[in-house]
């Protein structure tokens, strides 16, 4: 385990409080958050609305800034990852540009950071058939449906080769069947990239199915409760009949038991038990 | 779910339920021509069945004088465009000399255009920049346009034409312009801020996780997105210029252009009442070109119109 050391965690989150001044008052969204995600490691959080995940996930995009506390990614400074693009992130919407087509979308970072026209060319053909989208390129967003908006989004994400990817319910605002589909792909895309990935969700079942660890936040003010490991496998190897295996239900448990501070669950509120 | 499952619902959101482009556009035109059929109709019905010295309440004329001098017939009208402009020999035909001077107004007009959206889109552009500049310009960005054309066009051309720089000197013309990008800046100020401003949150953020500056973000973000709130803005703008073009010449006393033909020929109204009418069919026209060429660029634009048409 000694050589573990030396290697740089992809995230590493010490003693992190977020404080946000509201007419109302400070509004503590986070309290003495410790986390690491090791590099090719797929993180989950989860908890109910107003636990801090996506604000969690906005101190390591360096999209906000902790109140004390140190967030560092592949380390350095969050912010000096942001600087360096040492991640890609993805949100609830799509997000896309609509005055841009599906490859002008996928293009546009490595427009931003000045890739020769032949490189951005080629890159975004490999993206294109990493999430599936052959033959869309020439396509506009308003044409596409939300769960092909949100693969050119992935692939958008992917586009500088980020060692991290830095998701925000990516799949909350999809259907149930194209959800699914998507978190296999998502699964296959993550082992073929080898990146880390930290997920904000609030499905039980899509953090199970996808994680290799899930941390399990609790609201007011926002703490990690619990962090529990998927005892599944690795998650490249996993597939759609996982979801009907007896282990897969076990997890299952366990991560909605850390939900509700180690009883057995009643409802959890807040939170999707599908 | 299958990959051809999601694959085949992209589809269905193409068709609108919408009649296909070309037969709303034959619509528009057939609604266009039916508009001036009727505007036409209601001049000759009036002008039949109005009383002759129109209808006085007290001191107010509230309906105009019906005859022929006030009121020629739209076939006369439309005769004396194809009659010579005066009996001396070799005078151009009315239609002829009336769009002469509309094409020099024009030119006016499309220069004042020009350096209107200029200083518009500066201005946007700093007071997309700095709050302050927007608190600090604003209000008088809007009180620019309370004060009078007409008062201070004669300024403008006194003020010109002490300018000599050189081998430049300043042209009456110049002035002209001057007070027509006047009127034509400040619908692109207030209509590009607005669309500067326009970009959500959610992909400021993607912008900034990118970890680029104001001049990106402006130009890859906030420009594409102002584009439909550019387009109306740039159409009033050239209505603006070639208003206040007119305007202007005939407050300046600018020779030549289609403002000095409507205060010409008005005078000889009297003796030749059709022909008044033809320099403001002149000013419709150029207003109509100036907001068709601005409808021409949107054509362009299209891409950067598609949330428009979404929505």
């Amino acid at each position: 385990m000694t050589e573990s050391v030396i290697t740089t965690d992809a995230v590493t989150v010490t003693a992190v409080d977020k404080v946000f001044e509201a007419a109302a008052g400070q509004v503590v969204a986070l309290s003495g958050i410790d986390l690491t995600v090791e590099p090719g490691e797929f993180v989950s959080l989860i908890g109910p609305s107003g636990c801090g995940k996506s604000t969690l996930l906005r101190l390591i995009a360096d999209l906000d800034t902790p109140s004390s506390g140190s967030v560092e990614v592949f380390g350095t400074s969050a912010h000096q990852a942001r600087v360096d693009q040492k991640y890609g992130i993805a949100f609830q919407q799509a997000g896309l540009l609509p005055w841009r087509s599906v490859a002008a979308n996928i293009a546009l970072p490595l427009e931003l950071h000045g890739s020769s026209s032949v490189e951005t060319r080629e890159r975004v053909a490999e993206l294109i058939a990493l999430v599936g989208l052959d033959d869309f390129g020439d396509r506009y967003p308003d044409e596409l449906s939300g769960g092909m908006q949100q693969r050119v989004a992935i692939a958008r994400a992917l586009a500088k080769k980020p060692e991290l990817l830095l998701m925000d319910e990516p799949f909350g605002a999809l259907d149930e069947m194209t959800r699914e589909y998507m978190q296999t792909e998502l699964l296959r895309i993550s082992a073929e990239t080898g990146a880390a990935v930290v997920f904000v969700t609030h499905s039980i079942p899509e953090a199970v199915y996808l994680s290799d660890r899930v941390v399990v936040m609790s609201p007011r003010p926002g703490r990690i409760a619990a962090v529990v490991p998927m005892a599944l496998g690795s998650t490249a190897s996993r597939a759609d009949d996982l979801r009907e295996d007896g282990a897969f239900f076990e997890m299952i448990t366990a991560v909605r038991e850390a939900l509700h501070g180690g009883a057995p669950a009643s409802s959890a509120r807040g939170v999707e038990n599908r | 779910m299958t990959q051809a499952a999601t694959v085949a619902r992209a589809p269905s959101r193409r068709p609108r339920t919408a009649p296909p482009a070309s037969r709303a556009r034959a619509r528009a035109w057939g609604f266009g021509a039916l508009g001036l059929a009727a505007l036409a109709a209601f001049w000759e019905l009036y002008k039949l069945l109005g009383p002759a010295d129109g209808l006085v309440i007290g001191e107010v004329r509230v309906l105009p004088r019906t005859s022929d001098l006030a009121m020629p017939h739209i076939w006369e009208t439309a005769g004396r465009l194809f009659e010579p402009v005066t009996r001396a020999e070799g005078a151009r035909v009315l239609w002829l000399e009336v769009a002469i001077a509309a094409s020099l107004t024009l030119g006016i007009a499309a220069a004042g255009w020009i350096v209107g959206v200029t200083v518009g889109l500066l201005l946007a552009l700093v007071m997309q920049r700095w709050r302050l500049a927007e608190s600090a310009a604003l209000p008088w960005i809007i009180l620019s346009q309370t004060v009078p054309l007409i008062a201070f066009a004669p300024v403008v051309k006194s003020w010109g034409s002490r300018i000599e720089i050189g081998a430049f000197e300043w042209q009456d013309w110049m002035s002209v312009a001057v007070i027509a990008s006047y009127l034509a800046f400040f619908p692109v100020a207030v209509g590009a801020l607005k669309g500067f401003q326009s970009p959500d949150r959610l992909h400021l953020e993607l912008l900034r996780s990118y970890s680029v500056g104001w001049w990106q973000t402006m130009r890859y973000l906030r420009l594409p997105a102002a584009v439909p709130y550019l387009l109306p803005a740039l159409r009033l703008a050239a209505a603006n210029a070639v208003v206040g073009a007119v305007v202007a010449e005939v407050s300046t006393g600018l020779q030549g252009g289609i403002g000095r033909l409507v205060i010409q020929y008005a005078g000889q109204a009297s003796g030749d009442p059709a022909k008044a009418w033809a320099p403001i069919l002149g000013a419709i026209a150029l207003g109509l070109i100036a907001a068709g060429s601005v409808a021409l660029m949107g054509a362009l634009a299209r891409n950067y119109r598609r949330t428009e048409d979404a929505s």
